[in-house]
């Protein structure tokens, strides 16, 4: 029973079950980088490969139509910009760049330096993510029309 | 003539390293040099300058935010270099490509 991939109903009954697990697994590795081991780096990579699983089972088709290349193209623009966002919003509220503690929030400096490396990683994990998986469209898409 | 001249200053450069391995500071000392007080600094206020438990985050993100900054540009060029020599662009060829 396979499809004309040649990929069998067990490995596609088993990653449909894992692919949304692996991106939870990837979200929370991105959220707990300040509490535990983890981080943008990372989380980014797991969610990438969980859209490159999805690509290897169900076929580069499937997979760019769950995940079209522009957007990410736009989500590898969008990590980065709110990564360097942060330091040019630390610029605007009298700080210098990357100086946390100087956003004005009614909040004590050492939070406000917290909430702002979460930030700081989300945008580095939307990069990665997006540019894992636009390596693997780039480099597997070029046998099949 | 050449290969024993080689043999004779491999020798000799190797006698030096070792000379010179006898002169490194322990492993784990932690009154070595490279156990300064950047790293008693990270290790003691990283908590409290920025709030965040994980001291590699504390590091990676706040410390050494440039650093960081500066890898993310470069995962961010990788993919738009590949993006660019990989893509096949449906609606117009990329000028210079013949045929």
């Amino acid at each position: 029973m396979t499809d004309p991939g040649g990929v069998s109903i067990v490995v596609r009954t088993v990653s449909r079950i894992m692919i949304p697990f692996i991106q939870l697994f990837g979200i929370y590795t991105i959220a707990h980088g300040e509490t535990s081991a983890g981080g943008g780096f990372q989380g980014g990579v797991i969610l990438g490969t969980s859209i490159i699983l999805l690509s290897i089972v169900f076929g580069l088709k499937e997979a760019d139509r769950r995940m079209p290349r522009e957007l990410l193209t736009a989500f590898m623009c969008v990590g980065l910009l709110i990564y360097s966002g942060i330091g040019v919003l630390d610029l605007l509220s009298g700080g210098r760049y990357l100086e946390y503690s100087s956003l004005p929030l009614p909040l004590p400096p050492h939070e406000i330096s917290a909430l702002s490396i979460l930030g700081v990683e989300i945008g580095i994990g939307i990069t990665v993510m997006a540019v894992i998986i636009l390596l693997f469209f780039c480099l597997a898409g070029e046998r099949d029309a | 003539m050449i290969k024993i001249f080689s043999i004779i200053s491999l020798i000799l450069v190797g006698l030096v390293f070792f000379y010179i391995a006898e002169e490194m500071p322990d492993f784990g000392n932690p009154d070595n040099p490279t156990n300064n007080n950047v790293s008693r600094r990270y290790i003691e206020r990283s908590l409290e300058e920025t709030g965040v438990r994980n001291m590699v985050t504390a590091v990676l993100a706040s410390y050494r935010g440039y650093d960081t900054l500066g890898e993310t540009t470069v995962i961010f060029t990788a993919g738009v270099a590949t993006m660019f020599l990989f893509q096949r662009w449906k609606k117009e060829k990329p000028p210079g490509v013949r045929k």
